[in-house]
């Protein structure tokens, strides 16, 4: 075994004049969690699909568990486990013959099937759910149970796509919870989200945008990078505030919080003094530690193209 | 390999899901029995009492002999009567009647030269709406119609050039020939709208991404997906061979293992035809509509309603390319007249080709893969 259970050079994929993913870089370690972060059509859900075999890249080396994609695509099948976006288990079958159905598929011998299954209904707490369609689930349980049948056959590499889009906080907590448990046991996981909290959760992460990676590394990592650039404001006035800080050539960015301003600096402070000698009376500013969204923030969208 | 266990679960799947769809089960059941009863019943090639309308420019006792017993043959009846030629062309204008008997003035002596064998003339005249060709042959065949023995007491009964006997179906009912090609028919339809959802509505709903991505070899998932529509087939044909018997009196093939061995064979080769359709299909409607597409000409062109005889030779070739037209040939050929199917090998042949292409292309045209 590698220690690395995905490593890719240069993926791309073009949709005919459409660069839907843009010379990815990607090393993740075997056992980690990691996390694409994204907004819509950033490219999350294509990469995940090439990175299964399911799409073909247009270009670019890409090794997933020591085998070459997409030739070997056939015989990874069954080392990994992969969670699509929309529910794809068959409403008009009950939960246990969903997860009996693919455990069948997996080729699972019938005694470790069994097992398995009855193993995951208590695990992901559907035992009283059993003989339930699986279209008549809640989304949390909905989840649960395509949690439950992507890892049915343990696979060391688990795909998630947008796995909680549609699930209520409390359960997604819940739901990291397996995750982590699944990682403890060795199993390395691919999630993209679009939820910063659910970002901060992953061990690594990549930031993309337009199909290219903007940055990647540990979400405390990349928030550290951002220190001493991020200050709140507070007093009066906030609102024609804002608009006068948005002209400021050192301003990346600013978003009202509430009762405050959250302002991204282009380059740390040097020193508050600064900052505080330009602010008008009543506005009073203090560093704070940058959160993921900052880093977010940072490094899509408009500020991203401006800070280039 | 094939894994027969991963086939197994695919199929329990679709016997699963079947059998929760009621609308789609209870089709099953209806589609044969209401196609049954209403072309058992409805359809009839054999043409009786068209309407006619009725000139009499005589109005004597020769002319009312001649109306009786035209009535009497049930070819035509008589339902409208005019008094000149122009208001039955009218008549016949609007639909009211498909055929006008006129009567000329002089019929009595037309009818006395006719007797004494020096007709130069014909007695009557038909006037007939020819833009339906089947009624009008009927009309067409009353040229011959030999009249009552009044008339013809001289000249004596016609004699037939030829004698002729009718195997098979000597009644010459229409239901018996009828009834086994819907089979043909029911089971086209049927089968292939049952696959040709099959593989799209996986996709539509999501299931299919999923799905490519486990180990499933798509021989595995294709042939999953059509063998548990054999055993509907199967209990098709027997509904409708076992209705068609107690309600039209058609017969019970004797050989039945000729039977379901070309029964099965349309089935397989009509499965295959529908997952053809599936792979192409991007969603249930283009599905359904290409359906449809291949479900017409399988009724007009396989012989079920139109003699394959009749039809030109390219229609014949284009007939030669769908399932049903084989099978309603070899269907017909076991169920009316006991035949082997070994005798009918072509056909046998040409189903088991098109079963095997098809799930060849089938097979290489479903990709593992989104793109």
């Amino acid at each position: 075994m590698t220690a690395l259970a995905i490593d890719v050079h240069g993926m791309s994929k073009q949709f005919g004049d459409y660069q839907a993913v843009s010379q990815l870089d990607l090393q993740v370690p075997t056992g980690c969690i990691y996390g694409f972060l994204g907004p819509n059509g950033c490219g999350k859900s294509t990469s995940i699909r090439m990175l299964t075999g399911l799409l073909t890249p247009s270009s670019g080396s890409l090794q997933v568990l020591g085998l070459q994609l997409p030739q070997q695509a056939e015989q990874l099948r069954s080392q990994v486990g992969y969670m699509t976006q929309k529910f794809s288990l068959y409403d008009n079958l009950t939960v246990q013959e969903n997860l009996q159905f693919v455990g069948q598929i997996y080729g699972l011998p019938r005694r470790q099937r069994q097992q398995r299954q009855q193993e995951l209904l208590q695990l992901y707490h559907l035992d009283d759910k059993r003989q339930v369609m699986a279209g008549r689930l809640s989304g949390g349980q909905k989840q649960r149970l395509a949690l439950a049948a992507a890892t049915i056959h343990q696979p060391k590499l688990l795909f998630l796509d947008e796995p909680t889009s549609a699930v209520d906080p409390e359960n997604r907590r819940d739901f990291w919870e397996r995750l982590f448990d699944l990682s403890e046991q060795g199993t390395t996981i691919l999630v993209s989200t679009h939820y910063m909290d659910e970002a901060e959760r992953c061990h690594q992460l990549a930031i993309l945008e337009l199909g290219q990676k903007r940055i990647d590394g540990a979400p405390t990592m990349l928030m550290q990078h951002l220190h001493g650039r991020v200050i709140e404001l507070r007093g009066s006035g906030l609102r024609p505030l804002k608009t006068e800080l948005e002209q400021w050539p050192e301003v990346l960015s600013v978003a009202q919080i509430g009762q405050s301003l959250r302002l991204l600096l282009r380059l740390a402070l040097p020193e508050l003094g600064w900052l505080t000698g330009r602010l008008p009376a009543g506005i009073s500013a203090e560093v704070v530690r940058p959160s993921l969204e900052d880093v977010f923030v940072a490094h899509t969208g408009r500020a991203y193209a401006q800070s280039q | 390999m094939l894994s027969l266990s991963r086939m197994l679960a695919v199929i329990s799947k679709e016997l699963r899901q079947l059998s929760r769809d009621r609308i789609t089960f209870a089709m099953i059941v209806m589609i044969p029995f209401i196609q049954l009863l209403l072309f058992g019943y409805a359809i009839n090639t054999d043409v009786r009492q068209v309407p006619a309308g009725l000139v009499d420019l005589q109005g004597g006792a020769a002319a009312r002999q001649l109306v009786h017993e035209l009535q009497a043959s049930q070819a035509v009846q008589f339902v409208r009567q005019y008094p000149h030629i122009s208001e039955a062309e009218a008549g016949l204008t609007a639909g009211d009647v498909n055929a006008v008997l006129v009567i000329p003035a002089d019929v009595e002596r037309r009818l006395s030269d006719w007797r004494l064998g020096l007709a130069d003339r014909e007695l009557v005249q038909w006037l007939s709406d020819a833009s339906d060709p089947m009624l009008s042959a009927v009309i067409h065949g009353l040229k011959q119609l030999p009249l009552g023995q009044t008339a013809m007491l001289q000249a004596g009964p016609p004699l037939s050039t030829a004698a002729v006997v009718h195997y098979f179906n000597p009644e010459r009912r229409t239901a018996v020939n009828i009834v086994p090609g819907l089979i043909a028919v029911i089971l086209t339809m049927t089968m292939i709208l049952f696959t040709s959802a099959a593989i799209v509505r996986e996709r539509e709903q999501g299931n299919m991404e999923f799905l490519i991505n486990t180990p499933i070899r798509p021989l595995e998932l294709m042939l999953g997906k059509i063998l548990p529509y054999l055993l509907i087939g199967v209990l098709q044909t027997a509904l409708i061979l076992g209705l068609g018997h107690l309600l039209f009196q058609v017969p019970l093939p004797q050989d039945w293992l000729s039977l379901w061995l070309v029964t099965l064979l349309f089935i397989l080769a009509s499965l295959t035809l529908g997952l053809l359709i599936s792979t192409k299909a991007q969603t249930q409607l283009q599905a359904m509509q290409m359906t449809v597409f291949v479900l017409l000409p399988s009724i007009l062109l396989s012989g079920f309603m139109f003699p394959y005889a009749a039809m030109p030779t390219i229609a014949q070739w284009l007939a030669e390319i769908l399932p049903a037209t084989h099978y309603v040939r070899m269907i017909r050929a076991v169920v009316l007249r006991n035949t082997h199917w070994l005798e009918l090998w072509p056909d046998v042949l040409a189903l088991l080709l098109f079963t095997c292409i098809g799930l060849l292309l089938v097979t290489l045209r479903f990709k593992k893969k989104l793109d």
